[in-house]
């Protein structure tokens, strides 16, 4: 006996409906449960000063510095090389089996726990390399953590440019890096922003990585040999030593506010983009 | 194949294609084909769906070269210079002889920077410079009384004709010497073929066009000289005239009677 049609479209609602559900229902929680302990500790002074006593007290200045520059020092460094990654594999070599076997590496690479990309960090750029625990030893592991992220999320974005852009651009005596350059990028700019995104996200909330390679030193940080803690690994060491539960969801109310403001500016730099670009 | 003793006057050969193969991988899309282009003439190349027409057409500006796998044997000349040479310089080939596509794909640009892409990348950044070329190609397109306000406007927001004509403009700001139309008019209306088709013959003056069509009726209308096409062999060349009331091969007389195709 076959079930109506009439059924199986109600049931299909119903179930892709309680789906999306459930996942809206549980993110609000989440947020809603760090917001409600976390925002009555947040303050002014919990903003603009340093931390004491091991951030029993104070603020967490020197930790919102580092969440903010360490991802940027990664970013700076992941995507000139991821972007121009994804170039080569599109635009400049056809598809065969070297390409095949980078493009699974990177997957591989993608799917590799953060822990591993911290040891192999503290192995290389702290010890070897002799660079110790500093934000450069820290925004160099996370460039590389992120790296994967931003090649295939730039490759997708890069194939999607119609392919009679490069035609014509090609029929109008562009050369092959003319065309990237002035066609291919800027038209797949919006998936590569998708990438840089994805990859800001993961470094801010990465603690693994970070602990092992940028330290966790309360300082303000001077230059790109100091050592940095950033807010995701603050609140982990405030939770994990029970040093001060307050201040460690006041510093993930924080760490959520800015995730929330980078996602905007983001969104607001991409309009104005395409705005301008289609003006 | 009919001689081109034929036409009405004497006329300078731009283009020469001289016994052409290509292959896609192991299939021949193209066997030892013929195509003498004249200068200041319109050259249609007329037949079904995958005769190799479109391809033909491709290789007189090496826009092949794109696709993996191509291999191409034979001769294809611009004014006596290899194409396929070691010393053709791909760039100024695909300047001298540019292309207008089936589809108008404009880029998501402003109607400005369109028509001025093929300069900027040549190098031209003059803005005065820029100006008159942009006003010049748009004259030249029919498009400037109805866009001189809208130079700033978005490209891809243009009625599709407008679209196919700036594709044009485009295409005469870098000042080719032939011009070569893939089904130009496919995607437009009859008014918007009427249009393209009117512009076509204007420029016929200054430019060598090759346009590669399935509407036989334009063929009849537009060109000089058609050469019909059948699996990758170019079956008959030759007048318009004459290959549109006496064909000389039954297999175009059945195509162009619609008994084929």
């Amino acid at each position: 006996m076959r079930v109506s049609p009439k059924i199986t479209q109600a049931l299909a609602v119903i179930l892709l409906g309680a789906a999306t559900l459930l996942t809206v229902v549980v993110l609000v929680l989440i947020i809603a449960f760090v917001l409600k302990r976390g925002v009555p500790e947040i303050s002014w002074e919990f903003l603009s000063t340093k931390p004491r006593e091991m951030g029993k007290a104070g603020g967490i200045l020197p930790t919102i510095l580092g969440t903010v520059l360490l991802p940027l020092l990664a970013i700076a460094i992941a995507l000139p090389m991821g972007v121009g990654t994804a170039v080569y594999l599109t635009e400049y070599t056809r598809e065969n089996r070297i390409t095949k076997i980078i493009r699974f590496g990177t997957d591989c690479l993608a799917g590799i726990p953060s822990i591993i990309f911290g040891l192999f960090g503290y192995i290389f750029f702290v010890t070897m390399l002799g660079m110790g625990w500093s934000m450069l030893s820290g925004g160099l592991t996370l460039a590389i953590m992120i790296l994967p992220t931003i090649i295939r999320t730039s490759e997708e974005a890069i194939r999607s440019v119609p392919q009679a852009y490069r035609e014509v651009s090609c029929s109008l005596a562009a050369t092959n890096w003319e065309t990237v350059y002035k066609v291919v990028l800027p038209n797949a700019l919006p998936g590569i922003m998708t990438g840089v995104m994805l990859g800001i996200g993961r470094s801010i909330g990465e603690t693994a990585a970070v602990i092992f390679t940028a330290g966790s030193s309360l300082m303000m940080p001077n230059s790109l040999n100091d050592s940095v803690r950033t807010m995701s690994v603050h609140f982990y060491l405030l939770a994990r030593e029970g040093i001060s539960t307050e201040k460690a969801y006041a510093t993930a109310a924080v760490l959520v506010f800015a995730v929330l403001l980078v996602n905007l500016i983001a969104y607001w730099m991409m309009n104005r983009f395409i705005a301008k670009r289609s003006r | 194949m009919n001689s081109l003793s034929a036409s009405k006057t004497p006329n300078t050969l731009r283009m020469t294609v001289r016994d052409l193969n290509l292959f896609y991988g192991n299939f021949q899309a193209l066997k030892t084909v013929d195509l003498p282009v004249q200068a200041n003439r319109i050259t249609a190349l007329i037949g079904p769906s995958g005769c190799g027409k479109s391809t033909l057409l491709r290789c007189l500006n090496r826009m092949n070269d794109l696709i993996p796998g191509v291999k191409v044997t034979g001769e294809v000349l611009l004014d006596d210079q290899p194409v396929y040479g070691s010393g053709m310089d791909v760039c100024l080939l695909r300047k001298r002889v540019g292309m207008v596509f089936q589809r108008p794909n404009p880029f998501p640009l402003s109607v400005r920077d369109n028509v001025t892409f093929g300069l900027r990348v040549a190098g031209v950044f003059r803005q005065n410079q820029l100006q008159e070329i942009v006003e010049r190609s748009l004259r030249a397109a029919w498009l400037w009384d109805q866009l001189k306000d809208h130079l700033d406007s978005p490209a891809l927001a243009l009625p599709m004709d407008q679209q196919q004509r700036l594709c044009v403009a485009r295409l005469l700001a870098v000042e080719p010497e032939v011009i070569l139309m893939d089904e130009p008019c496919s995607a437009l209306d009859p008014i918007a073929t009427g249009k393209i088709e009117d512009l076509m013959m204007e420029l016929r003056e200054r430019y060598t066009i090759v346009i590669v069509t399935h509407n036989m009726q334009q063929a009849a209308r537009i060109s000089d000289v058609s050469g019909y096409m059948l699996l990758g062999d170019m079956i008959e060349f030759g007048p318009t005239d004459s290959i549109f009331t006496n064909p000389a091969d039954k297999r175009t007389q059945d195509y162009i009677s619609g008994r084929y195709g």
